[in-house]
C-alpha cells in the first residue's frame, strides 16, 4: 500500500496539521516507508483472536457519584492564551 | 566522582552526616557544571528545590522523615509538577506552568523527596534518542557526539553523569530501558497499571508506565516503594497490597529459571552487544540460575504492531493540544481551522506530527480493521507467547537494546530505522510486562551495553532481586563516563 | 400524489447525577462560566477519565424501563473531531458496545397505541458551550457543561409523523423523569432531540434521510419535521434528489437549514478509549437497580382503566409524569370515600388549568394533595356544591389556607338547614306570584325561574338538590 500525496493532506486536514506542499512530498515518503514497516503485520493470520485494546484484561473500576472537585478556573486560566470574563476565546465559530 | 546511591544517600541523612540542603545544593553545583554538556535537563529552579529541601531537613528535624526524606531526584519533563514548568519537551508547552501534580510526584513529595529539576526528553515521549526534544538534543555523558537514547534521555544522561542520584522516566515502547542501556544505568518499568499514569502526559495511554531510572537495582527498589501504588484518579491503576520492592533483594539465585528467547538472539544484534550479554549468562550460571530457551515467536511483528497502536492512541491523546485552553497558539491566524493548524504545525515538531498522521491514518474510515484491529490481535498473540514462555521460566533475560549509542543525527531522518532500537523493548509494552535494564558491559568504544530482564506480571520484586544479585557479583553498573 | 413519512429519533437525556460523567466538578446548571470545569473537564494534559457509577446505573434504570438488553460487558470509545467546546478532541462514547440494545416504548397516538422500537442507549459527555456575541468577534468557551453524563436514546424509524414523533418525545420524557434519569428541563437543555427524517412514496425503500439537530422543545419538534417533510416532498415533486445532509431547524423562521453535507461528514476515528476498561455490569447489581424501580407508566395506565374504571385518555394523562400520577393517587387514597373520576375530573380539570395558565409545575403547586383531599372531601359530605367548591378552589389558589377555615371564613358552606332553605322559598314564593301561576298552567320553564330566585336569595349556597325538591314539594303539595 502507499499513501498518494492526497492522502497525506486529507490526513493532515483530520488531524489539524497544516503541511505545506514540500512538507507534504516528505511527509508522504516517510510516511510510506513506515506503512511499509507496519504491512509486515499482514502477513500474520488472526482469524478468531480476540482484539486486545488494554494491556490487562480487566474491567473498569467505577467512582461514587460525589462532587469533589472545587472551582479552579483561575488557576486553570492563569495559563491560557486568551481568556475574558472566564470565557476561553478563539475565533468566530460560525455554524 | 561521587559513587553515591539514593541507599548511602539515604543513610547518610539518618544518620545526621548531610543535611538534604547540602545534598541539594551539591548536585545543583553538578548539574550547573554538568549540564552545559549534556542538556540534560529543561528546567531547574535552585530555589524550588532548596525550599523542598529545607521542607524535607524540618521534617526529618520533627522525626517524620521517611526513609528516603530529603533525597533529591529529578523528574523528566512528563510529569505534571505545580509550578514547574512541564514541557513534555514539546514547544507546545514551552510556557505551560502545570496547576497540579501527577500522582508520582505527588508520591515523591510525600516521600519528602525535592525535585532537582526536569529532565529532557524526546517530544511527547516520541523519539529512542531524546534528539526530538524542542530544547535541543540530550548528549550521552560516555560520548557527547552520541545520543543518550530515549524518550527518558534526560534522566538517563543525568544519572549517568552522577549530576542527579536518580529520576523518573516513562516507558511506552522502551523510553526508560533503552535509555538505561544507552547510558549504562539501571532503569525498570513496572507491568502497567502499578505506577499511576495521573499527571503524567499521555503519549500511548494503554502502553505508558512511569518508572525508577538510578545506578542500581537496590535503588530502583527503593524508588519503585515509593513511586508505585493504586491511584483512584486512573481507572487503569491496579487495587493491590502495598508491595515491599527490596524484600527480595537478598535471595540467592540458586534454581531460577532464565528463559532466552532465540529470537532476541538473531541477525542484527550487534557483536559486541551478543558477547557482553553471553557473559551476563554465564555469570547468572554461576550465581545458580538454569538457562532455558524459550520462543516468543511473534515478537518480530511487535514493532509493526507497536506503530499502529501507539501512534493511534497518541494521534487522539494530542488532539487537546489545540492552543485554546493552553500551551503554544500561533500568533498569526484568521479563522478556527486555520488557529487549529498552524498552533498544531509550529507547536510540534516533526517526529510527533508524523506520528499523529500516521495515527490519524490507521483510525481513519476504512482502514481501522486492517491496521488497529490486526495490531490489537497481534497484541493477544504476543501477549500469549510471553504466557507460554512463563511456563518453562521465571524471568526472560536479552539485550535491551540491539546496538550501543548511535550518533547524533545518524538515524534522525529514517524514521523505520530509529523505531527498531526499540526492537527488544516494545513487545513488553504491548503485553504490559514488567521489564528492566542493567549495565553489563562496555563495547570496544567504551559505550555502556544494557542487559534486559523481563518479568511475568508483577513480577517486579524477583526482577529487582535478580538484577541486585548481579550487580552484587559484577560492577558495570558502577562504572562512569569520565568528565563529570 | 401519497407520501408516507419515516421518523426516527435520537434523544439526549442529561443524567440525574451530581458530578459529571468521568469527574468529581458539579453538574449544576447556571453557574459561573468555567468555575464548573475541572482539570479533567478543561483537558489539562496528563488528566483521566474516571466513571461515575451514578451515571451507569441511570442506564441500568432506562433498559430496565423499557425491556432493553443490557450488555453486560460494555466499552467505551472516543469519537474524534477536532471542536473548541470539545477539551480532549475527541468525546468519550460508546459505539460498538453500547450499555443498552433493543427495547421499545408504547406511545399513545389519539385513541390507538403504537409501540416504537428502541436502537440502543449509550453513555456519553456532553460537550461544553460556545457563546458568540459579546466577545468582540470573537466566541467565548464555557466547559461548565462538558463532561456532563448523557444517555443518548435512538429509537428505529418507526414514527409516521411529526404528531407521532411528539407523542414519543413526549413518551420518553415522561418515562426518563418517571424513573428519576433525567429532570427533562428542557429550557436547560436536560432533553434535546434529533429527528432523522425521509419521504417515501407507499411501498417504495426508505428514502434518503435528513437529521435535524438539537429540538429542545416539543413545538419545535413537531414545526421542524413538518417543514423538513414538505420541504423534502416538494423537492422531490420538483424533480431534484434528497442528499443525506445535516439541518438546523431556525425557530424564527420555521425552516430548517443545511448545517453540513454528508460529504463533509466527520470521520470520527472511532476507537475504545485505553484510558477506560470494559464497564462490567454485575448481576448483583442490576437486581439491586431493579428493585428500587417504580411502577413504570405502561402499567399504571393498565391499572387506572381496569382499576379506576378511567378511560384510556384520562389514564394515558395521568400517566403522563410521575409527580402528576402519585399526587393523583395520593387524593385518590386519602378521600373517605373512593371516587377516581371525581379525583381525575380535578386533578384534570381546575388543577391542571391553574398550573396551566400560572405555568407552574405540579411540584410548585400551592395547592397539595393533602389539600385538594379536604376539598373534595367536602364535596362528598355534602357541605360544598361543585360550583362552590370551585370558589374555595380558587381562594385556596390565591391566598392559600385550609378548604374549611376558607369556608368558614367566606361563609362559602351549602346550607344544610333545611327550615332555612323552606323560609326562603316562602318568601321567593310570596314575591313571584305571577311566576307561581305560570307553573300551575304548566310552565315548567317558570320553576327554573324560581329556582334560580332561591339560589340567588341564598347567594348559591343552597343545595340546588335540595331547592328543587322542596320547591316542587311546595308548588305540587
Amino acid at each position: 500500500m502507499s499513501l498518494s500525496i492526497d492522502d497525506v493532506r486529507r490526513i493532515a486536514h483530520l488531524a489539524r496539521i497544516r503541511v505545506g506542499e514540500d512538507e507534504a512530498v516528505q511527509y508522504q515518503s516517510q510516511l510510506n516507508g513506515v506503512f511499509d514497516l507496519i504491512a509486515r503485520m499482514q502477513a500474520v493470520d488472526t482469524a478468531g483472536v480476540a482484539p486486545m485494546a488494554h494491556a490487562r484484561d480487566l474491567f473498569q473500576r467505577l467512582r461514587a457519584d460525589a462532587v469533589t472537585e472545587p472551582n479552579r478556573r483561575e488557576a486553570f486560566q492563569a495559563v491560557a492564551p486568551q481568556v475574558a470574563g472566564g470565557f476561553y476565546l478563539v475565533p468566530k465559530v460560525i455554524e | 566522582m561521587s559513587q553515591t546511591t539514593i541507599k548511602q544517600l539515604a543513610d547518610r541523612l539518618a544518620s545526621g552526616k548531610t543535611s538534604s540542603v547540602e545534598l541539594c545544593q551539591d548536585y545543583l553545583a553538578r548539574i550547573q557544571a554538568g549540564n552545559p554538556k549534556l542538556n540534560a535537563f529543561i528546567t531547574v529552579d535552585a530555589e524550588r528545590t532548596l525550599a523542598e529541601a529545607r521542607a524535607a531537613d524540618a521534617r526529618r528535624a520533627a522525626n517524620n522523615a521517611g526513609p528516603l526524606t530529603g533525597v533529591p531526584i529529578a523528574h523528566k519533563d512528563i510529569f505534571c509538577a505545580e509550578g514547574w514548568l512541564t514541557t513534555c519537551g514539546s514547544k507546545m508547552l514551552a510556557n505551560f506552568v502545570s496547576p497540579y501534580d501527577a500522582h508520582v510526584i505527588g508520591q515523591f513529595k510525600a516521600a519528602g523527596m525535592p525535585c532537582l529539576g526536569k529532565t529532557n526528553m524526546d517530544e511527547f515521549a516520541m523519539g529512542s534518542s531524546t534528539e526530538t526534544s524542542y530544547y535541543g538534543p540530550t548528549r550521552n555523558p560516555w560520548d557527547s557526539a552520541r545520543v543518550p537514547g530515549g524518550s527518558s534521555g534526560g534522566s538517563a544522561a543525568a544519572v549517568a553523569a552522577r549530576i542527579t542520584p536518580a529520576a523518573t522516566g516513562t516507558d511506552t515502547g522502551g523510553s526508560i530501558r533503552q535509555p538505561a542501556a544507552l547510558c549504562g544505568i539501571t532503569g525498570l518499568k513496572p507491568t502497567y497499571g502499578v505506577v499511576s499514569r495521573y499527571g503524567m502526559i499521555a503519549f500511548a495511554s494503554s502502553l505508558d508506565q512511569g518508572g525508577p531510572m538510578a545506578t542500581t537495582a537496590e535503588d530502583c527498589a527503593l524508588l519503585l516503594n515509593v513511586m508505585a501504588g493504586f491511584d483512584a484518579r486512573d481507572s487503569t491503576s491496579l487495587e493491590r497490597e502495598k508491595e515491599d520492592y527490596t524484600r527480595d533483594l537478598a535471595r540467592p539465585l540458586a534454581g531460577l529459571r532464565i528463559g532466552l528467547p532465540k529470537e532476541f538472539f538473531g541477525a542484527g544484534l550487534s557483536g559486541d552487544t551478543a558477547i557482553a550479554v553471553e557473559a551476563a549468562i554465564e555469570q547468572f550460571k554461576k550465581l545458580g540460575a538454569v538457562i532455558v530457551e524459550v520462543s516468543l515467536p511473534n515478537s518480530g511483528l511487535s514493532v509493526a504492531a507497536y506503530y499502529v497502536i501507539a501512534p493511534a492512541e497518541a494521534s487522539s491523546n494530542l488532539s487537546r493540544f489545540d492552543g485554546v485552553r493552553y500551551g503554544y497558539r500561533t500568533p498569526d491566524y484568521g479563522d478556527l481551522t486555520e488557529m487549529y493548524e498552524k498552533s498544531r504545525a509550529e507547536g510540534f515538531g516533526a517526529e510527533v506530527k508524523r506520528r499523529i498522521m500516521i495515527g490519524t491514518y490507521v483510525l481513519s474510515h476504512g482502514y481501522y480493521d486492517a491496521y488497529y484491529l490486526q495490531a490489537q490481535k497481534l497484541r493477544r498473540l504476543i501477549a500469549q507467547d510471553f504466557a507460554a514462555a512463563y511456563r518453562q521460566c521465571d524471568v526472560i533475560l536479552g539485550p535491551t537494546a540491539p546496538t550501543t549509542a548511535f550518533k547524533l543525527g545518524e538515524k534522525a531522518d529514517d524514521p523505520v530505522e530509529m523505531y527498531l532500537s526499540d526492537i527488544y523493548t516494545i513487545a513488553v509494552n504491548l503485553a504490559g510486562l514488567p521489564g528492566m535494564s542493567l549495565p553489563c558491559g562496555l563495547d570496544g568504544q567504551g559505550l555502556p551495553i544494557g542487559l534486559q530482564l523481563i518479568g511475568d506480571y508483577f513480577s517486579e520484586a524477583r526482577m529487582l532481586n535478580v538484577a541486585h544479585q548481579y550487580q552484587l557479583a559484577t560492577d558495570w553498573h558502577q562504572r562512569t563516563p569520565g568528565g563529570f | 400524489m401519497q407520501w408516507e413519512t419515516v421518523i426516527g429519533l435520537e434523544v439526549h437525556t442529561q443524567l440525574t447525577t451530581k458530578s459529571k460523567i468521568f469527574s468529581g466538578a458539579s453538574t449544576a446548571f447556571g453557574a459561573e462560566p468555567n468555575s464548573q470545569a475541572c482539570g479533567i473537564d478543561v483537558a489539562l494534559p496528563g488528566v483521566l477519565p474516571v466513571l461515575n457509577r451514578g451515571a451507569v446505573e441511570c442506564a441500568i434504570r432506562f433498559g430496565l424501563a423499557i425491556g432493553g438488553k443490557l450488555n453486560r460487558v460494555n466499552v467505551f470509545d472516543r469519537k474524534n473531531y477536532f471542536y473548541p467546546d470539545l477539551p480532549k478532541g475527541y468525546q468519550i462514547s460508546q459505539f460498538e458496545t453500547p450499555i443498552v440494545e433493543g427495547g421499545a416504548l408504547t406511545i399513545q397516538v389519539g385513541d390507538r397505541e403504537k409501540t416504537i422500537r428502541l436502537t440502543r442507549a449509550h453513555l456519553e459527555e456532553d460537550a461544553g458551550k460556545s457563546l458568540h456575541e459579546g466577545f468582540h468577534g470573537m466566541t467565548g468557551i464555557d466547559l461548565n457543561r462538558a463532561g456532563t453524563p448523557l444517555l443518548e436514546i435512538v429509537s428505529e424509524p418507526d414514527m409516521g409523523s411529526a404528531t407521532e414523533a411528539v407523542a414519543y418525545a413526549k413518551a420518553l420524557h415522561g418515562l426518563v423523569t418517571w424513573i428519576g434519569t433525567c429532570d427533562g428541563n428542557m429550557q436547560e437543555g436536560s432533553f434535546r432531540c434529533d429527528a432523522n427524517v425521509s419521504v417515501r412514496r407507499p411501498g417504495e425503500p426508505l428514502g434518503t434521510r435528513r437529521e435535524i439537530k438539537n429540538l429542545n422543545s416539543f413545538r419545535f419538534l413537531e414545526q421542524a419535521i413538518n417543514y423538513e417533510v414538505r420541504w423534502q416532498i416538494g423537492e422531490i415533486e420538483d424533480g431534484r434528489a434528497i442528499q443525506q445532509a445535516t439541518v438546523l431547524f431556525d425557530s424564527d423562521s420555521g425552516e430548517t437549514r443545511m448545517m453540513r453535507t454528508k460529504e463533509d461528514a466527520h470521520d470520527y476515528r472511532y476507537f475504545p478509549d485505553p484510558d477506560l476498561l470494559p464497564v462490567k455490569l454485575d448481576e448483583d447489581w442490576i437486581e439491586q437497580v431493579r428493585a428500587t424501580m417504580p411502577e413504570l407508566p405502561q402499567a399504571r395506565r393498565a391499572r387506572y382503566q381496569t382499576e379506576f374504571g378511567l378511560s384510556a385518555y384520562d389514564a394515558g394523562a395521568l400517566t403522563g409524569s410521575h409527580v402528576l400520577s402519585d399526587y393523583f393517587e395520593a387524593v385518590v387514597a386519602s378521600l373517605p370515600k373512593a371516587d377516581p373520576k371525581l379525583v381525575a375530573n380535578w386533578v384534570m380539570g381546575e388543577l391542571s388549568a391553574a398550573l396551566n395558565k400560572a405555568e407552574l409545575g405540579l411540584a410548585e403547586s400551592p395547592i397539595t394533595a393533602i389539600m385538594l383531599t379536604k376539598l373534595l372531601g367536602r364535596i362528598q359530605d355534602g357541605t360544598l356544591s361543585g360550583k362552590l367548591a370551585k370558589q374555595v378552589f380558587e381562594v385556596m389558589w390565591t391566598e392559600g389556607g385550609e378548604p374549611d377555615a376558607i369556608i368558614a371564613a367566606k361563609g362559602l358552606k351549602q346550607m344544610s338547614d333545611s327550615g332555612e332553605v323552606e323560609r326562603i322559598i316562602d318568601e321567593v314564593l310570596a314575591a313571584n306570584a305571577k311566576s307561581v301561576e305560570e307553573f300551575r298552567a304548566g310552565k315548567d320553564k317558570a320553576f327554573n325561574a324560581l329556582v334560580g330566585q332561591v339560589m340567588k336569595a341564598t347567594k348559591g349556597k343552597a343545595n340546588p338538590a335540595q331547592v328543587n325538591d322542596l320547591l316542587r314539594a311546595k308548588l305540587t303539595g
